[in-house]
């Protein structure tokens, strides 16, 4: 009935957008930014992503010609730029002028969901190109690649080894992230920034900086989320909101996982497995159901959100200067 | 000592706040190695300002600062320690939920792997060397005040800081704690190291320094070896005119006392289920003040806010008395209610709060605004009326000598007497049959707090009964007539205000066991 | 060296001129973006923007109703601002109120009469709206369980329920959509005010805009928002109920969001559909942020978004672009407004001793 060798591969591919995002915003939250922005930022550097691979796909006339090295570095460069510029504004507003962190996160939503979907339209005619609609499939072939041995191991190999780099690559810097955080010297500090950064300060730690870094490096992670869907998830074809509320659900997993990146590897695919789990329960047939079913992710949330305020432990709070602005001479 | 050089100089110091008067002007002053300097001053007049540029957390408009006779710039708190400076601020500077030792290793930048392990290993030496006692792998919020105190300290000594500076580090702790304190103190400077104290209490500028500067409104006044001066010359320059140091008390009207709250067997568990107060009985009578003495958050918070309707009781009873006169006793249970049904029933009890900003007031709000914070309900308009509250505000303002440019001025603006003002103006303007007050003067100058003073003696003289909660020993022995005194949770003891010692009232904060006045 | 310092409070007029500069400032930016997109000189892109929001009179009517809508959610979410409760909620309360105003008109679309109808609609809407920001107050009421998260979620949950009921009333079946409702008889339909189709909704509007400020400056209720704003532990201290009041006044936050859902479908499209709120939901959070929460000058800041929103749409349309343009403006001009903000609360100094290093 149930095939879970199918739904776990599935579940994964879901889940590798959210893990980018969650870690991501856990760096920056741990510095104390409450960046709203993520959706926005994901977007942004699926798009920066699209629009380097499309210009390099371009300068050739047979696409699947392309030197697989610049294939895979040029849309990774173009998004990890596009998402860092994205950092620097939320860091150069929030930050640098002290703007409210909420507001300028929403605004910087609606602008990226606003350039991903204009440029996503319109990149065609601005370029004048003579192709229908944005379809790499020269550049999702190498995001898509996968380990040669995978096919020859069953279910094993379906489960673990089926996957593009991208998705090592999320659990691979979840984990990272999870390590720095808890056992280095610059974790530590920038716990300490997003904690108190009053004491922080008193203590020598260059607050701005730390909130520059984590911050940006933090969208720099989310938008190789939006890249890993439109290249690997999305075989390359860009179709405007197909990306979704997946931003959302990102930062939704930041406090499921109560600012641990490590748990987030999990968490998340487990999130990704509740995306998609409307396919697998039967509805005979009947389409207005699996709206209902689509609900499930959400339920969960607002559930497991619920629980967790219940148990309220101290060891399990936000960062406790979450989502306000420093200023060293306030009084 | 002429010949020394000062290990720092702060020459022609000025700084300047927004919206504020200004803060520091044209000090300067010299501090030595191997010596204790207090910095005296009321609130407000910049002590803490200047140490903060000192430190680096705030940076002069003007002036140089010179340390070990070369000018430098200390721009950020990172300069300043590695110019040796380290600070120890009245709010301590430490991570709730990082342990003593991630505490203590913030902001270094050592070399090599990051072991906290070896850290720890460190602190425990620097502990045993001073006699400190501090657990490396203890979380910060399960620590007391005093322990939160040696953290810092601890923290300074790791560094190697050569010149310490402490912001009324005796505000929190028992008169034995400051003690042994000082011992260290004195241990650190014989070391070789510069240590500044700022601080308003003349008894401990005699007993731990050696030179004493004065600030008054931000601007130097004078320095003077702390051996040839007496605490009278030392107020005289604080304060700018000659004060008395003496704090009434009247005689309680004893034809007229009588029993107004009976406290019996309270007890009151936090939200993490922490007993606060533990089988707590008193009784507090009509024209006293009772003072509460304790070791900060020995339950003192706990009892007013069970008193005042604010903290659910697990068992006993908080009994008002109304009337005792009549043949049988008219009594109310104030358990199980809160602020708005105690007023219902009759019962003006006012409460000055010891969190003034955060619980007694809204600090964005102008003083209209709050003076309608416990009559906004009256009548049955679903609007509210400004007018009533204006002309109390007005009436505080004038009585009270609130220094403030209007009654639309938000409270947050005003410094820390006038806000005081402004609540406790508001309090006693309800004119309650008691009166609850969390460390009334805290933060106050002196002349602000002889004014607290003399309204809570207007209020007893009223027969009102008065609970004075307090943390500064020397005013509870001269104002209070009894003293219940709190140790953990406990009562310790009851004891009357005029025959009690200093001494006495210190055992019993911090153990059981006394007399009963 | 730059040094920072914060000002006391600055005089009203200067305010305003910063923010017109910012204003000023990000309409340049627009405009040389623009002209780059579309090759256009820049003073034509204005041309083509005002022609977009003014050019007809039926343009002009689409602008105010745009307006009327979108204030309507700014204020609903405002009570809730100034308690400090970040309402994300807005564009789920708007879809079930939306819902709920189809669902009558649907269901009992011929068996009362108009009068009745449209009442029920709004009973309906205004409590789906309220019961859908009174979920997530009650549980921050009672165990302070995260507001944002929680209302952001409630979004997708009422998306969801709207999808399924979009499946179940679809006509014709298959289709994914359903279509013009009452299309025939009219049932439901906001009355047209001497011949003009949105004057009611506007009318509405702007009553609700005066009665919110009312309420919140002047009554008990208003009062005790913003105690509780302040500082929940001085509510609990003078006996406000903080728990009761955060539930009131969220409810009525929803109940004014369920409100716009209402003037969506009976006074405007006379249609249901997942996207109905159009994302004012987040847009209204903005506008009355820009305007601090001030529901007059919040007709302002709507005008503005709105304003850029079909000047920008005018643009897409006539140069084959995405329509998404829009958003990127309007994200330019919100970066300036909030940007700005720091010229108001702060003071920048440029000293200009040498040998200082940067702070």
């Amino acid at each position: 009935m149930f095939d879970i060798v199918s739904f776990i591969p599935r579940a994964v591919a879901q889940s590798v957008p959210l893990l980018f995002g969650s870690t991501g915003e856990i760096i920056t939250e741990k510095s104390g930014n409450l960046n709203l922005g993520i959706p926005g930022v994901m977007y942004v550097g699926a798009i920066s992503g699209v629009i380097g691979s499309f210009l390099y796909e371009r300068s050739f006339s047979d696409p699947s010609q392309i030197n697989a090295f610049l294939g895979v570095l040029i849309p990774l460069a173009c998004c990890l730029l596009g998402s860092l510029l994205m950092g620097l504004l939320y860091c150069f507003l929030t930050v640098t002028l002290r703007a409210n962190q909420n507001v300028t996160g929403l605004a910087m939503t609606t602008f990226g969901v606003g350039f991903g979907n204009f440029f996503g339209g319109s990149l065609i005619k601005l370029t004048g190109a003579a192709v229908p609609s944005i379809a790499l499939s020269a550049t999702s072939n190498l995001f898509r690649r996968s380990l040669p041995l995978a096919s020859g191991m069953g279910w094993f190999g379906k489960v673990f080894l089926s996957y593009g780099f991208l998705a090592y690559v999320a659990f691979v810097v979840a984990f990272a992230a999870s390590y720095v955080l808890e056992r280095t010297r610059v974790g530590l500090q920038l716990r300490a920034v997003g904690e108190d950064p009053a004491t922080a300060d008193a203590a020598g730690v260059n607050i701005t900086r730390y909130k520059y870094l984590a911050t940006c490096l933090g969208c720099m992670i989310a938008g190789l989320g939006g890249l890993y869907y439109v290249m690997d998830y999305a075989n390359g074809v860009w179709s405007n909101d197909a990306f979704g509320d997946r931003g959302w659900l990102a930062l939704a997993l930041v406090i499921f996982t109560i600012w641990r990146p490590k748990v987030s590897a999990a968490a998340s695919i487990l999130f990704g497995g509740l995306y998609i789990l409307y396919l697998y329960i039967p509805s005979g047939g009947n389409m207005a159901v699996k709206e209902l079913y689509k609900m499930i992710p959400y339920v969960v949330t607002i559930v497991v959100l619920v629980f967790s305020s219940m148990r309220n432990m101290r060891e399990n709070q936000p960062p406790e200067s979450l989502g306000l602005p420093y200023f060293r001479e306030d009084r | 000592m002429a010949h020394r050089v000062p290990a720092v100089s702060m020459r022609h110091i000025t700084k300047e706040f927004a919206g504020k008067v200004v803060a520091n002007r044209d000090v300067s002053l010299d501090i030595y190695r191997g010596e204790i300097l207090a910095l005296l001053g009321e609130n407000g007049s910049g002590k803490t300002t200047l140490m903060n540029m000192l430190s680096g957390i705030y940076y002069p408009d003007a002036g140089e600062i010179q340390i070990d006779g070369k000018p430098v710039n200390i721009g950020s708190p990172k300069d300043a320690f590695d110019h040796g400076i380290g600070m120890i601020h009245q709010h301590f500077k430490l991570v709730n939920v990082f342990t003593a030792a991630e505490n203590i290793v913030l902001g270094l930048k050592e070399k090599g792997r990051f072991d906290l392990a070896a850290a720890s290993e460190r602190i425990r030496q620097i502990c045993d060397a001073y006699g400190f006692d501090v657990d490396p792998n203890q979380k910060v919020y399960d620590m007391s005040v005093s322990q939160k105190q040696t953290v810092e300290i601890v923290k300074l000594l790791y560094r190697g800081a050569e010149i310490l500076i402490l912001d009324e580090p005796t505000a929190v702790l028992t008169p034995q704690e400051t003690d042994k304190l000082f011992a260290v103190l004195r241990n650190m400077r014989d070391d070789g190291k510069a240590i500044i104290i700022i601080t308003h209490k003349l008894h401990e500028v005699l007993d731990i320094s050696d030179r004493v500067v004065v600030l008054r409104k931000g601007e130097y006044v004078g320095e003077m070896a702390t051996a040839e001066t007496t605490a009278q010359e030392m107020t005289n320059m604080m304060v700018g005119r000659q004060v008395s140091l003496n704090i009434d008390r009247p005689p309680v009207e004893m034809d007229y006392r009588m029993e107004r709250i009976r406290v019996k067997n309270l007890t009151v568990r936090n939200h993490d289920g922490v007993v606060k107060l533990d089988d707590v009985s008193f009784t507090a009578y009509t024209g006293e003040i009772l003072g509460i003495a304790g070791i900060s958050g020995s339950g003192q918070k706990e009892l007013l806010e069970a008193i005042a309707g604010l903290q659910p009781v697990e068992s006993g009873s908080i009994e008002y008395v109304v009337d005792a006169t009549g043949p049988t006793e008219e009594v109310e249970q104030l358990i199980g209610m809160d602020p708005i049904k105690i007023a219902q029933m009759g019962v003006v009890l006012s409460f000055v709060p010891e969190d003034r900003l955060g619980m007694g007031l809204v600090a964005s709000m102008d003083l209209t605004d709050n003076m309608m914070l416990r009559s906004f309900r009256d009548g049955t308009s679903p609007f509210t009326d400004r007018k009533a509250p204006r002309h109390l505000a007005e009436l505080v303002v004038d009585e009270l000598e609130v220094n403030t440019p209007g009654v639309s001025t938000p409270v947050r603006r005003l410094s820390g007497g006038n806000v005081q003002k402004v609540l406790v103006g508001r309090e006693i303007a309800a004119a309650p049959t008691v009166l609850l007050s969390a460390y009334a003067v805290r933060g106050l100058d002196v002349n602000s707090s002889y004014l607290i003073y003399d309204l809570l003696n207007r209020q007893k003289g009223n027969g009102v009964a008065v609970v004075y909660v307090g943390e500064d020993l020397d005013v509870l022995l001269e104002l209070c007539d009894r003293i219940l005194v709190l140790c953990g949770g406990k009562v310790s003891g009851i004891v009357d205000g005029r025959t009690t010692t200093k001494n006495e009232v210190g055992m019993m904060m911090t153990k059981l066991g006394g007399g009963e006045a | 060296m730059i040094h920072i310092t914060k000002r006391k409070e600055m005089p009203l007029p200067q305010a305003l001129a910063i923010r017109l500069l910012a204003i000023a400032l990000s309409l340049v930016v627009c405009g040389v973006i623009t002209a780059v997109m579309t090759g256009l000189n820049p003073l034509d892109v204005y041309g083509t923007m005002i022609k977009g929001a003014f050019g007809t009179q039926r343009k002009i009517w689409i602008l105010l109703q745009e307006i009327a809508i979108l204030l309507c959610v700014a204020l609903a979410l405002t009570p809730a601002f100034r308690m400090k409760f970040w309402n994300l909620g807005g564009e789920g309360q708007i879809l079930v109120g939306s819902l709920a105003s189809a669902a009558c008109m649907i269901c009992l679309g011929d068996k009362v009469p108009n009068a009745l109808l449209i009442l029920l609609m709004a009973v309906a809407s205004v409590a789906a709206g309220a019961v859908w920001a009174g979920i997530p107050a009650i549980f921050k009421a009672r165990w302070n369980t995260n507001e944002t998260l929680f209302t952001l979620m409630m979004n997708y949950v009422a998306t969801q329920l709207v999808a399924y009921f979009v499946i179940v009333w679809e006509v014709p079946k298959g289709s994914g959509n359903i279509g013009i409702i009452n299309q025939s008889t009219e049932a439901g339909w906001f009355p047209q005010l001497f011949g003009y189709k949105y004057l009611l909704n506007i009318i509405l509007v702007a009553l609700l805009t005066v009665a919110m400020h009312v309420y919140l400056t002047y009554s008990k209720h208003g009062y005790e928002i913003s105690v509780v704003g302040e500082s929940a532990s001085t509510a609990r201290y003078v006996g406000i109920k903080v728990d009761r009041v955060i539930v009131r006044t969220l409810l009525l936050s929803g109940a004014v969001c369920g409100f716009a859902g209402l003037l969506l479908v009976g006074g405007t499209s006379h249609t249901l559909t997942t996207t109905i709120a159009g994302g004012r939901g987040f847009t209204a959070v903005m506008v009355a942020w820009l305007a601090k929460f001030n529901p007059a000058i919040m007709a302002a800041s709507s005008f503005l978004l709105v304003f850029m929103g079909n000047g920008a749409g005018e643009i897409s349309t006539a140069y084959g672009l995405n329509h998404s343009f829009g958003d990127i403006l309007t994200g330019i001009i919100l970066f300036f407004i909030i940007g700005c903000e720091f010229f108001i609360s702060y003071k920048v100094h440029f000293a200009k001793k040498e040998g200082e290093r940067v702070v």
